[in-house]
């Protein structure tokens, strides 16, 4: 699979990255080696191989439903670059 | 189906709805955070839902278990094995940065809510999958001219999303289909269906199309969070659908912001920032697999839901169908009920038609005047039982039962003391009510002149005369077979 320098643009702004216009084209390359790359597994056979979802014998961990945590608003709003009364303060977000 | 009169012929609405029900659990789906409404911001936050560098979610395994319930309950496919992708979009108050969802794979697939529309009519909606996600924290924009506010208590709550088949024809079906999910979900105790406090919020997926014709293009409609605003954006937006068409425009598919301020919807997000979700598998979550006994074990504990219920409310009590409606749709009020009734070993103590008439008549009309829900009813239903009983042995009227009934609702006493206290016990004896009735023919001797001269209407002058004498204790069947001689002469 190929990527091009407008695909490149468009997940760049869907991950709220700022890639410079020139770096657009180099990038575009860069990322279609990596895919291309990594397409070569697509050679192996995996008629009938259930997908393989950990390399490990791992079951989900499943937890009571107890309340054990929160109460922390100073630790949650510590890295904060603004708070007032509690809330985070961030620019206004309505459309 | 009811379709829309357009300039250019009719037009039918399609309609799927997204209902995101909060899952009533202490803690939150991936965190031990507790999930209590309304407390002070940012408290009922961990390191988790804070989307702190590191953290790592682990399952709440009530919630699956709340899911697989509501599954059962909506007659559902289970899904031995789900996964759990992130839905990645960026937003203030979504500090991960994605929501974790399910995608390909949900815990619940398809399934039907039978719903009842007001013509008697019943019709079946396909329930297309139910999944588990993570919901978002919430942004205040009107606490600050400049800036919006955040709060994260509500990050990381479980959700389940339902979604239908867009098998709904009307804002009537679509309200009834809303109702029904509200109903069942809170006779399996899953979610509260408090849409006020956001446990029940919806979205609307509609089209237009000519009747059986191929489906349209259809826009979404977002957070309408009653079932009246349903109602209203579904009435707005199809004729708005219909009018772009007929006036050679295109709808383009979009998200829409329902305004309940002017009963309009309006385009949300410009086509520019379409959404691309780039769903992927959560690298911090194995996929979840349920054991045939966990499912079975809570299968064992489903109770009697709505549809069920009213079957047997029509088929053991004899009662008809919209009243064993009305009495099922919430199911404190069809508790309540059957403790009035008190059916022991399948016979009713109380006759259950009389039973559904003081429930959805007295009470419902005294209750909605004090504004209480019936949980918090000053008369308990016991106490409803033994004004039924007093009426059926006849020791007062019905026309007194409704007196008592209200001090009985003032009072909180019950019925047997109100009687004794104010002397309310009806007159059975025959020569009481002889002796009354002399004396009432005796006061009027000119209307039973009339009477006996063919004016026969008089009787219910003389009735209500000497129901007034005995101030409604006697009884009316004595009362009036006496006077019927009486008059006769």
């Amino acid at each position: 699979m190929a990527v091009d320098k407008d695909t490149v643009t468009r997940i760049a702004r869907l991950a709220r990255i700022q890639v410079p216009d020139a770096d657009r084209a180099p990038l575009a390359a860069e990322l279609s080696n990596i895919l291309g790359w990594i397409e070569q597994l697509g050679e192996v056979d995996t008629e009938g191989v259930a997908p393989l979802a950990s390399v490990v014998d791992m079951k989900l961990r499943w937890r009571a439903d107890a309340v054990d945590d929160g109460f922390i608003p100073d630790k949650v709003l510590a890295n904060a670059p603004d708070h007032h009364d509690g809330f985070f303060a961030v620019p206004k977000v309505v459309e | 189906m009811s379709l829309i009169d357009g300039r250019t012929g009719a037009w039918e609405i399609v309609i799927g709805l997204e209902v995101h029900a909060q899952v009533i659990s202490e803690a939150k789906l991936f965190s031990g955070a507790p999930t209590a409404f309304g407390a002070e911001p940012n408290t009922q936050v961990s390191l988790v839902d804070a989307a702190m560098p590191g953290m790592l979610p682990v399952i709440n395994a009530h919630c699956i278990a709340q899911a697989v319930r509501t599954g059962l309950g909506l007659d559902a496919e289970i899904n031995r094995v789900s996964v759990f992708d992130r839905k990645n979009y960026f937003y203030a108050d979504l500090p991960q940065g994605y929501q974790i969802s399910q995608y390909k794979q949900p815990i619940v697939g398809r399934g039907t809510i039978a719903i009842e529309l007001p013509s008697g009519e019943t019709r079946s909606i396909g329930i297309t999958r139910l999944h588990l996600e993570q919901d978002a924290g919430k942004s205040l924009h009107d606490q600050h001219p400049s800036l919006t506010y955040v709060d994260l208590n509500r990050s990381g709550v479980a959700l389940m999303e339902i979604v239908s088949e867009p098998d709904i024809r009307s804002a009537d079906e679509a309200a009834a289909y809303l109702g029904k999910l509200r109903s069942i979900l809170r006779y399996l105790g899953t979610c509260d269906g408090n849409m006020e406090e956001g446990s029940l919020r919806c979205d609307v997926n509609l089209s237009v199309r000519r009747p059986g014709g191929a489906l349209g293009t259809r826009c979404e409609i977002k957070n309408v969070n009653s079932i009246r605003f349903v109602r209203q954006a579904i009435e707005y937006e199809a004729r708005r659908q219909v009018e772009v068409i007929e006036n050679g425009g295109t709808i383009e598919q979009e998200t829409r912001l329902f305004d309940s301020a002017k009963g309009v919807t309006r385009s949300m997000r410009s086509k520019e920032h379409a959404h691309d979700y780039r769903y992927f598998p959560d690298p911090d979550l194995l996929p979840l697999k349920l054991a045939e006994d966990f499912i079975e074990t809570i299968r064992r504990t489903l109770p009697e839901l709505p549809d069920a219920k009213k079957r047997r409310f029509v088929s053991a009590f004899g009662l008809g169908a919209y009243d064993a409606d009305v009495l099922v749709a919430e199911k404190e009020t069809a508790a309540y009920f059957e403790a009035v009734v008190d059916a022991r070993d399948g016979t009713p103590r109380r006759d259950p038609k009389i039973a559904a008439n003081w429930v959805t008549g007295e009470l419902f009309g005294r209750l909605n005047e004090a504004r209480l829900d019936i949980a918090r009813s000053p008369v308990a239903a016991p106490a409803l039982g033994g004004l039924i009983a007093l009426i059926a042995d006849g020791t007062i009227s019905g026309r007194i039962a409704k007196d008592v009934f209200a001090l009985m609702f003032e009072t909180g006493k019950d019925a047997a003391a109100i009687v004794a206290e104010r002397g309310l016990k009806q007159v059975t004896d025959t020569a009481a009510i002889e002796a009354e009735i002399d004396k009432v023919l005796a006061a009027n001797a000119d209307k039973l002149a009339e009477y006996r001269s063919g004016k026969d209407k008089l009787f219910g002058f003389f009735v209500g005369q000497v129901m007034k004498a005995t101030q409604g204790k006697a009884n009316p069947g004595a009362v009036n077979d006496i006077l019927r001689k009486k008059l006769a002469g």
